[in-house]
């Protein structure tokens, strides 16, 4: 009687799963239709001249491109150099961004005089900085890197400083009835309970990063995929454009799945 | 002798629509080794009489004093007991029971093992390297316990430990707690609402009046309730005598407020 009651709760758990199964591929079914669709109807509207070649290019051109441009060595440089100063402007954004806010939590007097001025900064179009600073620094790496970082920097400062207010403060007082000092209080409770949300200021970084970085490269206008874009731009050569654009696209969600990995791995316990 | 003395305190809490006087004019003395209770509804200042006792909070007015010198000079001699088990998440219970021991830098071998082993007298040996989430209310309760006392503090302060608990894990835990503390011949304070969990405790209760809060009375719990543990007196005869009394007063200060 109880084995029976058993395999058909199995049974319906087989079922269950399944349904789940079904489920996942029917979706996988239609991005992998919407993907052939999309590159499809471009090549097809392209060939055709339902919509202007010159403008829209096609992928089978972009594809071409693609790959000579990989053949001659070329795209790999550029685009390494385009990643490289998004990575460095990310990871100095969010690290000047997370120190910024441990000074603030630090002192409440200081965070209540900058208030105004960080609200004012964090609205102000960063990218509108960006001539004075390629005056300013040169137009080299160092522009371009510090593009990346302002952009995510103050957002950054506020997200991270708004986490560590909000940490119970229970916590502290846990610490505080064995005589813990402020820096121990901020390793030991404010920034470990405060990783889940620099976590996620990073998911926002990644995709700001390239921004202040692609900004920088049309503005300094001599390397990387910001550069092919500008120049595809300049001479008309729009197959240029999009196969920059392409890469963009692969790197950033590149960059965005290793948050996510090392989301998984930083916050295991929870 | 005097162990712990408070001295006329009076606690005002101040914010910027609102002066809320807490405290007013609370004096006592307790002896070394004594168990005594704070007994009285919420909001009557029991968190803030145990936050000034710890030395975390000055009072507006008056002073405590540990055999003699002024709590908020005395380094690790206080451990605190918080309503919840506030175990930090992201440690392990390890981490967790280990961390006074780490902020006060007395952390040695000699100090690692006499935790871990009142971590296993707590019945919780096999769980060192579980998180807190994968504990039961009562074990994480009983894994804090163990971290207020590794420092081996001379006073134990608890904040309603038990009042997040079931019933049944409750009584177990008093028991446990009592005997810890009794065999390790501790100094302690808890507060409560629950009247019978005073009485089963305690060998002193004071009860609070609110608004402001003050030592409305205070009652010494017959010997022969005293030497049993918290389960046993809860079954004695003497037990539903001294309820009643205490209920009395209770109401008597609920019709005078
Ligand atoms: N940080 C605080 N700021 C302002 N008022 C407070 C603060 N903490 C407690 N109070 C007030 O002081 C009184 C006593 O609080 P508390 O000591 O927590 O009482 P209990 O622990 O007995 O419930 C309450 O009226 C409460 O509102
Ligand atoms: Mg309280």
């Amino acid at each position: 009687m109880k084995l029976k009651q058993q395999h058909k709760i199995a049974l319906l758990h087989r079922k269950y799963i399944q349904t789940l199964k079904r489920e996942k591929r029917w979706v996988r079914f239609y991005q992998a239709v919407i993907f052939i669709l999309f590159f499809a109807v471009w090549e097809l509207a392209s060939r055709h001249s339902w919509i202007d070649p010159l403008i829209f290019s096609s992928p089978s051109k972009v594809w071409n491109l693609f790959v000579a441009k990989l053949y001659d060595g070329s795209l790999l440089a550029e685009a390494g150099y385009t990643l490289f100063e998004t990575v460095a402007g990310f990871i100095l954004g969010t690290l000047f961004g997370t120190v910024l806010a441990a000074i603030l939590w630090w002192s409440p007097l200081l965070s209540k005089i900058l208030d105004p001025y960080l609200v004012v900064l964090n609205s102000m179009p960063k990218v509108a900085l960006g001539p004075i600073l390629i005056v300013a620094v040169g137009p080299n790496v160092g522009s371009i890197i510090m593009m990346g970082m302002i952009i995510s920097v103050i957002i950054t400062a506020i997200v991270v400083y708004t986490s560590f207010k909000e940490v119970d403060p229970n916590y502290l007082k846990v610490l505080e009835t064995f005589g813990a000092t402020k820096t121990q209080k901020f390793a030991e409770a404010i920034l470990p309970a405060s990783f889940p949300a620099i976590i996620s200021t990073l998911k926002v970084n990644v995709g700001l990063s390239w921004v202040g970085v692609i900004v920088g490269e049309f503005l300094v206008s001599s390397r990387g995929l910001g550069y092919l874009i500008i120049y595809g731009f300049q001479v008309f050569n729009f197959t240029l454009v999009l196969m920059s654009l392409f890469v963009i696209a692969i790197f950033a969600t590149l960059m965005y799945q290793l948050v996510e990995y090392m989301e998984k791995r930083l916050i295991k316990h929870r | 002798m005097v162990f712990l003395k408070l001295e006329n305190i009076h606690h005002t809490y101040f914010t910027k629509k609102s002066a809320t006087t807490a405290l007013a004019g609370v004096t006592l003395e307790i002896g070394e080794g004594e168990f005594v209770s704070f007994l009285g509804p919420s909001g009557c200042g029991k968190t803030t009489l145990l936050s000034i006792i710890a030395g975390l909070i000055q009072p507006t007015e008056g002073a405590a004093f540990l055999e003699g010198v002024p709590v908020h000079k005395m380094k690790n001699q206080i451990g605190y007991m918080l309503q919840q088990d506030y175990l930090f998440p992201w440690k392990t219970i390890e981490e967790n029971i280990l961390i006074g021991l780490k902020l006060t830098k007395t952390l040695t071998a000699a100090s690692r093992q006499n935790a871990l082993r009142l971590l296993g007298q707590m019945g919780l040996s096999g769980f060192e390297s579980s998180y807190p989430h994968e504990l039961s209310g009562g074990m994480r309760q009983r894994a804090a316990l163990v971290r207020t006392l590794a420092t081996e503090p001379k006073l134990l302060l608890l904040d309603e430990p038990f009042s997040a608990l079931d019933q049944q894990t409750k009584l177990r835990l008093e028991n446990l707690v009592h005997s810890t503390l009794k065999s390790f011949g501790k100094t302690a304070i808890l507060v409560t609402h629950d009247i019978g969990e005073a009485i089963a405790m305690s060998d002193r209760i004071f009860l609070l009046s609110p608004r402001p809060g003050t030592i409305y009375r205070s009652f010494t719990i017959p010997a022969t309730l005293k030497t049993l543990s918290p389960f046993a007196a809860r079954n004695h005869p003497d037990f539903q005598a001294v309820f009643q009394q205490i209920w009395k007063e209770l109401d008597e200060i609920e019709a005078a407020t």
